[in-house]
This record gives C-alpha cells, sequence and structure tokens, in this order.
C-alpha cells in the first residue's frame, strides 16, 4: 500500500530503541511519558487556540464580517494575543464562593480532553495508547466533565450559575446515552473495540459506506448528540448567555475561565475526532471501488492529512449549527433525547446487529 | 422493603423552594438598564416584578421649563429607535394652535416615520434572534438598519436622535438624493426580508421556541393597555395611523396587521408584517411629495392657549400619547408622555408566568422594550 510510507511506526520504534540502547528501561519510560505528555500539551495549546480562532473566522463568515484582522496577518495571532491577556489577568475569587471547589472544577474539565486525546489515532502509528476497550474508554472519560461543570455551577454560589450547571448536568447524562449508543452500533459493525482495530477495518471502506442506513443514522444522532456534550449551540444552554449571562464560568476569570474555554474547544475536537474514527475511516484515504488511479492519487496524501481534514469538516459542520440555529429550551433538549433520539438509536442497535447477522455488511 | 418505604416517605419531605434572582440592571436580554425580580422554582417563572426607575431622566418635568420648541428635542431621547415618531408628537402643539401645515410636511413626516419604524423593527428583529441564541440575526439586522441609517444622515445630519420635526413642520427639506435613496432602499430590502424569513421565522427551533408562548390574551392586552405590534398580535386593533390618522396617513392605503393567537410567534410575524406594510406606504407616498414650504410659518415664541392637549401618535412600540397642560406662558404647565414600553412591560409578569426563564426572555423580546421608553 502506498500510504504505508506515511506510517509513523518506524519513526516512534527507532526512538524506543535508541532511548533502550542509551538509558535504563525506566527513564526510557519516563522519557517517552514526558515527550508524549509534551506533545499532547502543546497539540492541545496550539489547536484549541486555532479553533478559536477558526471560529471566529468561520462565524465572522456566516455574519457577512471579516472577523479578526488587526493582530498578525488576518488577525493570525489575534488567538495568542486573547490568550496572553487571559494569562495576565487577575484571578478574581468571588467571597462566599466553596473555595476548594471552585478552585478544583476549571482543573476537572481541562483533565478531561487530555485523557480522551490519549486513544484517538492521528495517522498510522501516532497514537499514544491503544487499548482494546478504546471506544469504551472515550465513552467513560468523557463523561467526568460534567463533574466539573457541575462543581463550577454549585461553588460559584450564584444562581445564574447553579441553573447553568444543573441544567449542563441533565443535558451531558441524558446526550451520553445517545453518544454511546450510537457507538455501540458501530462496534456492532466492527466487532471491536480497539480504536487502531476500527480504523483498520475500514481500510477498504469507511463504516458509514460500509454501515448502510443504520451507519448514516448512528452517525447524524453521533453529531448532533455529540454537539450536546460539548454545549455548543444550539445546545449551549449551559452557558445560554442572553438567559444565564454566562452560566455555569460566570464567576471565573482569568485562567481558569480559559479552562473552560479552551476544554469546550477541545472536546469539540475529539467529538469531530471520534465521529472521523468510527464512521468516516480515521486516518485512512478516500477509495471508490475500481478506480484505481484515482484511489493510487488519493493514497499519496498522508494520513495526517486526511484525518485533521475530516475533522476540520465536522468541526465546520457543527460550527454551522451553531450559527444558524435558536437554542433549544431545556425541556425540548430533553424532549429531542428521551422521546426521538433515544428510541431511534435503539431500533438502529436492532437494525444494525440484523444487518450484521445476515452478513449484508462486508 | 421496609427501607424503600422509609426513602419514599423521606423523599415527600424534600422541600423545593421559591428563589428570587435579580434579572439586571445588567442583564443581556434585558436591552438596558432594567431590573426584573423574577422568581423561580427551578426553571419556571412564578413571578415576575419589573423594577424600573434605574435610568430616569425626569424628562417630563425638564419640559416645564423649556419652551416648546425645545421640548421635541427631548422627546427622541425616550424611545430612541423611534426617535421621528415620538418627535412627531409635535403634532399635539400644531393643533392646538391651529396651524395647517404644509402638506410637504405631512409627506415627509410620514415617510421618516415608517422609515423609521423599520428601522426598529430591524433592530428589534436582530435583538430577538439574538435572545433566542441565533447570534447570525444580529449582523443581519444592523447591516441592513444602516442603509436606513444613512438615510437619515444625509436628511438631517443625525442617525439616531434625529430632532427632524419641529412644531410647524421640519427642520429642513430634503436632500436631492432623498426620493432616490429611499426608492433604491426600498427595492434592496424587499429582497432581503425573506431572507429573514429563511434565517429565522421558519426554523424549526424557532417555531418551537415560539409558537403557543405566552399568549396574551385580548381581553388581557386592552386591560393592560398593550399597544402596538404586541397589542395588535391579540387581535386588539389599536392602530392610531388607523383609527386617528395624523400626517398623511389619511392618504395612504395601508392594512392594519392583525392577529388572534397573541403568543410570541404572532407577535413576532406581526412586526415582519409591519415592515411589509411600512414599506408599501413609503411607496404610495415617495413619488407625490408635493412642492412647497417644508416648514408653516411659526411665530418665534411659541405660546399655546389656556387648555389641555392630547394627541396620539403610533411608534413602533405601540401608541405614544402626548398630555400638555398650558397656562397660556411659554412653557408647558404640566406635559404627560403615555409611553407604550411602560404599559407593555407590565403585562409580561402577567403572561410569563408558569413559562419557562428562557420562555421569559422570548417573551421579553417580542415585546421590544426600549428601557428609556420606559423610564423617561
Amino acid at each position: 500500500m502506498a500510504f504505508e510510507k506515511y506510517d509513523f511506526t518506524p519513526l516512534t520504534q527507532s526512538i524506543h530503541q535508541g532511548l533502550l540502547e542509551n538509558v535504563s528501561p525506566l527513564m526510557t519510560m519516563i522519557i517517552e511519558w514526558t515527550i508524549i505528555g509534551l506533545l499532547y500539551l502543546v497539540f492541545v495549546a496550539v489547536f484549541g487556540l486555532f479553533l478559536v480562532y477558526a471560529e471566529r473566522k468561520v462565524c465572522a463568515a456566516f455574519q457577512q464580517r471579516l472577523g479578526p484582522m488587526r493582530v498578525g496577518p488576518w488577525g493570525l495571532l489575534q488567538t495568542i494575543a486573547d490568550f496572553i491577556k487571559l494569562l495576565m489577568k487577575e484571578l478574581i475569587q468571588p467571597k462566599s464562593v466553596d473555595s476548594f471547589l471552585y478552585n478544583l472544577a476549571p482543573f476537572v474539565v481541562i483533565i478531561v480532553p487530555f485523557l480522551t486525546i490519549s486513544v484517538l489515532p492521528f495517522a498510522p502509528g501516532l497514537q499514544s495508547l491503544d487499548f482494546d476497550i478504546g471506544v469504551f474508554f472515550v465513552t467513560a472519560v468523557s463523561s467526568v466533565g460534567v463533574i466539573g461543570v457541575l462543581l463550577a455551577g454549585w461553588a460559584s454560589n450564584n444562581k445564574y450559575s447553579l441553573i447553568g450547571g444543573m441544567r449542563s448536568g441533565a443535558q451531558i447524562v441524558s446526550y451520553e446515552l445517545s453518544v454511546g449508543m450510537s457507538l455501540i452500533t458501530m462496534i456492532i459493525l466492527a466487532g471491536t473495540m480497539q480504536i487502531s482495530e476500527i480504523v483498520e477495518l475500514q481500510r477498504n471502506g469507511w463504516f458509514i459506506f460500509k454501515g448502510h442506513i443504520p451507519a448514516v443514522i448512528a452517525f447524524f444522532v453521533f453529531v448532533i448528540a455529540g454537539t450536546a456534550e460539548t454545549n455548543r449551540g444550539p445546545f449551549d444552554l449551559a452557558e445560554a448567555e442572553s438567559e444565564l449571562t454566562a452560566g455555569f464560568h460566570t464567576e471565573y476569570s482569568g485562567i481558569k475561565f480559559a479552562f473552560f474555554f479552551l476544554a469546550e474547544y477541545i472536546n469539540l475536537f475529539i467529538v469531530s475526532a471520534m465521529a472521523v474514527t468510527v464512521f468516516l475511516g480515521g486516518w485512512m484515504p478516500f477509495h471508490v471501488g475500481g478506480w484505481d488511479g484515482f484511489n493510487a492519487i488519493m493514497d499519496l496524501i498522508p494520513g495526517l492529512v486526511w484525518f485533521f481534514a475530516k475533522v476540520l469538516g465536522i468541526i465546520f459542520l457543527i460550527m454551522w449549527f451553531k450559527w444558524t440555529f435558536p437554542r433549544l429550551r431545556i425541556d425540548q433538549i430533553l424532549t429531542l433525547e428521551w422521546k426521538y433520539l433515544l428510541p431511534i438509536n435503539l431500533f438502529n442497535i436492532l437494525l444494525m446487529a440484523f444487518i450484521v447477522l445476515m452478513g449484508w455488511h462486508w | 422493603m421496609a427501607e424503600l418505604k422509609e426513602i419514599i416517605i423521606s423523599s415527600d419531605n424534600i422541600k423545593t423552594d421559591e428563589y428570587l434572582v435579580n434579572m439586571g440592571p445588567q442583564h443581556p436580554s434585558t436591552h438596558g438598564v432594567l431590573r426584573l425580580l423574577v422568581k423561580l422554582e427551578g426553571e419556571i417563572v412564578h413571578n415576575v416584578q419589573p423594577h424600573v426607575g434605574y435610568i430616569h431622566s425626569g424628562i417630563e418635568k425638564m419640559t416645564e421649563s423649556l419652551s416648546y420648541t425645545q421640548i421635541p428635542h427631548l422627546t427622541d431621547r425616550m424611545d430612541y429607535l423611534s426617535a421621528h415618531m415620538n418627535n412627531e408628537a409635535v403634532v399635539c402643539v400644531e393643533n392646538a394652535l391651529e396651524v395647517e401645515v404644509p402638506e410637504r410636511v405631512k409627506y415627509i413626516r410620514t415617510i421618516m416615520a415608517e422609515l423609521q419604524r423599520i428601522a426598529s423593527h430591524q433592530l428589534w428583529w436582530c435583538a430577538t434572534g439574538m435572545d433566542l441564541g441565533a447570534l447570525t440575526t444580529f449582523f443581519y439586522g444592523l447591516r441592513d438598519r444602516e442603509d436606513i441609517l444613512d438615510i437619515f444622515e444625509e436628511t438631517c445630519g443625525a442617525r439616531l436622535t434625529l430632532n427632524y420635526s419641529l412644531p410647524g413642520g421640519v427642520m429642513f427639506d430634503i436632500h436631492p438624493n432623498f426620493q432616490n435613496r429611499v426608492k433604491t432602499f426600498i427595492k434592496k430590502f424587499k429582497k432581503i426580508l425573506p431572507e429573514y424569513d429563511e434565517l429565522l421565522t421558519g426554523n424549526v427551533i424557532f417555531q418551537e421556541r415560539s409558537k403557543g408562548i405566552g399568549v396574551l390574551s385580548k381581553e388581557d392586552a386592552i386591560a393592560f393597555g398593550v399597544t402596538g405590534p404586541s397589542g395588535r398580535a391579540s387581535g386588539f386593533s389599536c392602530d392610531v395611523r388607523k383609527h386617528q390618522p395624523y400626517s398623511a396617513y389619511p392618504l395612504v392605503k395601508f392594512n392594519e396587521a392583525l392577529g388572534t393567537e397573541g403568543d410570541t410567534f404572532r407577535r413576532y410575524q406581526l412586526r415582519i408584517a409591519e415592515m411589509w406594510e411600512s414599506m408599501s406606504i413609503i411607496e404610495q407616498l415617495i413619488d407625490n411629495i408635493p412642492e412647497g414650504d417644508y416648514t408653516a410659518k411659526m411665530k418665534g415664541v411659541i405660546k399655546l392657549p389656556e387648555g389641555e392637549f392630547f394627541q396620539r401618535v403610533e411608534t413602533a412600540r405601540g401608541e405614544l400619547g402626548v398630555y400638555i397642560v398650558s397656562d397660556g406662558k411659554k412653557n408647558p404647565y404640566r406635559v404627560k408622555f403615555r409611553s407604550p414600553g411602560f404599559s407593555n412591560l407590565f403585562a409580561i409578569n402577567h403572561i410569563a408566568k408558569g413559562w419557562k426563564i428562557a420562555d421569559l426572555v422570548a417573551i421579553m423580546a417580542t415585546f421590544d422594550l426600549v428601557i428609556p421608553d420606559i423610564d423617561r
């Protein structure tokens, strides 16, 4: 296969071997962990800032504006300047907050994307953890984030924050079901929860094409529920600016606010990356059966580029939602989940199971 | 089993309390310094107590020491989005003096008033979208409003507080470009207005959020004195332009948009319909502006005869009443403005009860409150 030449495994293996030859195995492990940790930190910071910039540009395009244009060429340095500003801002802590929980909440919220990101395969050989329960790990870990939001809402001692936190709790707990179930649908198709294997199985066709109608339904449900899970419009009830001023992070300032802000964007990335990995073939190139010339050209594009192109496509879609739709009301959000998405999902799982049982999926 | 029973019994004893939330004076969706003391149980609104007065500017009292030519300059600070319609309240002075203003003035005033109405409804539209979470509407509305403000600027130099009408006429004659620019705007806006519907009105989420929410019955509308589009959405025919025509309104044909449902969606639709009506009114007048003076001959110092005078005009928010008590001097003895926003605001408590916070925001948005209009 032509695209194997973009495989990162030789690079990582040679680093590993080189380290083993020169230092003790324990030191090797420590150095590798540090490198990986730093890479993720840098990636989260840079990509988070890029997503903020992208959001501002996308929303500007929808609203017939230019967006940031002053700082750097096309405003490219705007988000960096904003971030520096947030870093230098005073951390204001209101008098009557529950100090411990108040300070804990932003960390809980920011830890979640770091945990989840560790199992995502960016390109062949570029995945730091490859569990046999990878998909399960993602759903399990991503549900921790809501604890941070609830803590922030509760500890701020502000009624708006509390309403925002409770809304967010009700919403995320509900929509996790849909995210999980649409993933289960695809696990039935794949027969494995190991993420690297899920990607590998899509070598000769992405799951959204292989899985017939249930996969398409599951994809749409996943994107809707994922949007809700990341608290983004039209499901941004937890912060609902026009109702609750800023919802659960009303009382946060400076870098603590930036944590919530960054976590939202990285969660957006993770939801999109999961959608890409499970439905759109991860880093696999786009192939059309029979068109060998076309496929050969597609293979020339590195897996990393494929992955990010697909992820950015999904992110654009989710941003499009936000800047077009009005916000739902809390009871409507729960109705959508419990009365529509959940039954559809349950039926969808049955349908997928039936298709796999009949062996129509390969 | 016994434990389960205990749990069930103890869960009955869990008390949920009502709690108070201050919406405002600084809140994104009160559109100004309005303070609503909202009593909530969970998300459900039990009571809305408006507290006004945060930006009370004492306009009514100030008028008592100002001359009749100075007072109109204060009126457009009340409801700044329908500044010209407020200025038009000078009709009251003209009627009191029994001055016949030139036809040209009537035409100009009516065209300006309808342009102002469209501009006001555009801003209302973008703010409503924003309150409901559709942020893009904000920029669409403001973009189109800019065209009208440019016309205003060319006509009288001001964009927001126009100060254009004075007792006896208008301040300056219209700019030679005026007719052309208005016609270009109407042509352009007729294409853009359906876009508003595509973006917001037809949206499923928007309809879910607004249909059947905050129903104001016709009887309640009359009882609370809710006028303007908000009252007409409930079926209360209260258009002063129709019932007590002033300026050039007797000369034009237009429909008074009326609804029956009185819910948030109807109030929304009604304002969109009013924009169409306003455009048709302007179209009927713009080509026929008669030649003549732009002001009647007035004395340097206006003195109203002794007595009480009342005049109603239709602003973008409803009925503005001007009540002047004169003792024959150059200043009025007492002036009372009956502002539409004040009456409309107090109907909110009645219809928001039992709905959620998000609905309260939607209801407030479709009542189109302008706070200086309430506080004066």
